[in-house]
């Protein structure tokens, strides 16, 4: 069941293939509780069953909790929430709270329990507070209460950290919540499953080696191409999400074909094919780093200059931004989008495209990748080259919404029917521009919008951007 | 104690306890908030953000697309609000002596008639600020007390000072010393509460430009 398009994992086992906040903040996290229980399969289920005073080990994962919050509290963070002025704003920003009109999804709301463990630890006048028994002490059944909050109603899309006025990160700071709420034991089943997975597997959704196998036969086959592996010295190593390894194989095709036209020398790892990590997604630094390390151990085996992240949003967070923070080191080799490979190769001339697209077009940005990422460019580059019908959606670039499935939503689902209502701001901005072709450049995306597209009845077809570049490819 | 005894110490002892006070809570409030620390960050970033924090400081001022459209009481309450006190604060002949004699540094004021009407229209816009916080159900569950206090320690002086300058309470004296005092009491308590974004607002949009401009993205 591994290896045919389009068959889809019940939700619960669907990859973690997300967008992830970034920021340079993950090695706050190297010091705190470990997150290793986390890979225990069934202990929280069993917990559960039981009350909440019979919990021992839940209590001292509580502390743990707090133990985190108060380790990725740094200067920024303080200074946000030293700022908030309590306007409102970024509600306004946020998709969770402009579909439902519920304010309990203002991002800002999101962080109360991290706000008040900085006011209680950090401040002055918190400490006082403390001493004498006038501040209200961050519980652990709070933290249970806020895990919808911080992990089924924040995508880590980084809009709100666009408009707040006073400037705070708002993003940032869940990402760091993050870290906290999974010490804690509060991260959802789903994206608990995936991590398990991916630590134990190599993939969120179990995707093994001969999966990869199958579907490099296949493009080889369909294309007519060769998709090295393991080879050594290379410029590239490719990587993949789990959805394009089951979902969309067509884009290791897409890559193969423009490599070998453009004259690059790329290649796939056995030992590290899948980028996604949903370590990351759920706030466990140290799950997150050992998955970096594999990738980081493969690219420095096989000696390539470039990893090339694929077309995943929170993959390229996680190795690019992320990364070097979690390993605690600087990489000898360079971290790349295949957006930016792809441009690189088109400005220096290697890549020639042509053909067009005979109908109107729009891009959609993923967060990561855009916003949270600074790749917003080089798609727009690349698409007006053999779409001259391209169109803006109002609100694009770093100011795009997101599908809402992003920052671990699309894997975890307890946020299901939350993502479906979110998903109207997408809908209308597709519906206000009145074309029916949408591209994009993240295969969870992809997954999650043609989900939504399904859900809602939309005719709309749905592009992935370098597999468009492979098929316009000059022939010379 | 007469009114002109609680103005001449307000003007005197009162003014330099309360400016003191407060340059020492914002001195302590800002080495609470730097004393943190932030980690390098090790991704090479994909440009310098050598200014992206500046940038972002000046931007920030300014609402992004749509979303005046979306949130036009507190946009517009907000400038009002800042624009009409600043001229007030800073624009205001006595006002300007009174700083003139603290820091010896002065510059030209405004005629009174439009430091009036700035000021008049600080206290509505503040008016309208504050019902717009216990209408809107996303400021109803944010406001904590410290949105309430922070809320009258500023509107306070605008009143008192208005109401001085009108001769509107009987006792100008007395309206003069209520008006310094409560300037006294938001500069001793505006390093402790939300008033502190004033300064701290420097440090977080700095911060907000600096790590996405690490990653090409102007914010
Ligand atoms: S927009 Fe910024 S200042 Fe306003 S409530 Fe949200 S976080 Fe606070
Ligand atoms: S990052 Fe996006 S989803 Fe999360 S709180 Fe901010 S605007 Fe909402």
């Amino acid at each position: 069941m591994e290896s045919a398009r389009g068959v889809r994992r019940p939700r619960h086992e669907q990859e973690a293939g997300a967008p992830q906040g970034g920021d340079a903040t993950a090695r706050d996290c190297r010091r705190r509780p470990t997150t290793r229980w986390l890979l225990r399969p069934g202990r929280r289920a069993r917990e559960q069953e039981r009350p909440a005073a019979a919990r021992p080990r839940r209590r001292a994962q509580g502390a743990g909790g707090l133990n985190a919050f108060k380790q990725v509290i740094d200067a920024p963070v303080a200074s946000f929430f030293a700022s908030c002025v309590h306007c409102g704003l970024c509600a306004e920003t946020c998709l969770f709270y402009t579909e439902t009109g519920d304010p309990q999804y203002t991002p800002i709301h999101k962080l109360e329990p991290l706000r008040r463990t900085w006011q209680q630890e950090y401040t002055l006048l918190g400490r006082l507070a403390r001493l004498v028994g006038l501040a209200k002490p961050v519980t652990d059944a709070e933290l249970e209460a806020w895990s919808p909050l911080v992990y089924d109603s924040c995508t880590m899309c980084g809009r709100c950290s666009m408009v707040c006025p006073v400037g705070n990160d708002i993003t940032m700071m869940i990402r760091k919540m993050r870290e906290g709420m999974a010490a804690a034991g509060h991260a959802p089943e789903g994206l608990v499953t995936a991590t398990q997975r991916s630590i134990q597997s190599g993939s969120p959704a179990g995707v093994k080696w001969v999966t990869v196998q199958a579907q490099i036969k296949r493009m080889q086959k369909q294309f007519g191409i060769s998709i090295p592996v393991n080879q050594e010295n290379a410029d590239y190593l490719v990587l993949m999400s789990s959805w394009e390894i089951l979902n969309y194989p067509e884009y290791l095709g897409a890559v193969g074909r423009i490599f070998n036209k453009a004259g690059a020398t790329w290649t796939l790892s056995e030992h590290a094919y899948e980028a996604t990590n949903s370590g990351m997604q759920i706030g466990a630094s140290d799950l997150a780093r050992e998955l970096v390390g594999r990738i980081v151990k493969a690219a420095e085996d096989l000696k390539v200059k470039c990893v090339i992240s694929p077309e995943c949003g929170h993959a390229y967070t996680a190795i690019r931004w992320e990364g070097p923070n979690l390993m605690g080191r600087r990489f000898g080799f360079e971290v790349k989008h295949i957006l930016e490979v792809l441009d690189d190769l088109s400005r220096t001339g290697r890549l020639k495209l042509k053909g067009s697209i005979d109908k109107p077009v729009t891009y959609h940005d993923p967060c990561q990748i855009s916003r949270r990422g600074g790749v917003h460019q080089q798609p727009r580059t690349l698409l007006r080259q053999f779409a001259p019908q391209f169109r803006e959606m109002t609100d694009s670039g770093v100011m795009n919404w997101c599908c809402g499935g992003g920052g671990g939503v699309s894997a975890n689902e307890r946020a299901e029917p939350l993502r479906i209502i979110s998903f109207k701001r997408k809908k209308a901005q597709i519906e206000e521009l009145g074309i029916s072709t949408v591209v994009t450049s993240c295969a969870n995306c992809r997954v999650v919008i043609e989900e939504a597209l399904e859900h809602y009845h939309m005719d709309v077809e749905l592009l992935g951007l370098t597999e468009l570049v492979a098929e316009h490819l000059a022939e010379d | 104690m007469t009114g002109l005894e609680l103005l001449i110490w307000a003007r005197g002892p009162g003014l330099v306890l309360a400016v003191s006070l407060c340059i020492f809570g914002v001195i302590l409030r800002f080495i609470e908030i730097l004393a943190l620390g932030r980690k390098a960050d090790l991704a090479p970033p994909r440009q310098s953000s050598a200014g992206s924090g500046w940038r972002t400081i000046a931007t920030r001022s300014l609402p992004p697309p749509g979303m005046l459209r979306r949130a036009p009481l507190t946009y517009l309450g907000g400038y009002v609000f800042h624009i009409g006190m600043a001229i007030a604060v800073f624009f205001f002949v006595p006002h300007i002596e009174l700083f003139r004699g603290l820091f010896g540094l002065r510059w030209p004021g405004l005629p009174n008639s439009l430091v009036d009407i700035a000021a008049l229209a600080a206290i509505v816009a503040l008016l309208a600020l504050l019902i717009g916080r216990m209408v809107d159900p996303v400021k109803r569950l944010l406001t904590g007390a410290g949105d309430w206090l922070a809320w009258a320690l500023t509107f306070a002086p605008l009143v008192t000072g208005y109401a001085a300058f009108h001769h509107l309470f009987g006792n100008y004296t007395l309206t003069l010393a209520l008006h310094i005092l409560s300037v006294e009491l938001l500069l001793v308590l505006l390093p402790f509460t939300k008033l502190f974004h004033a300064f701290s607002l420097f440090l977080a949009r700095w911060y907000n430009g600096d790590i996405a401009g690490r990653k090409g993205v102007a914010t």
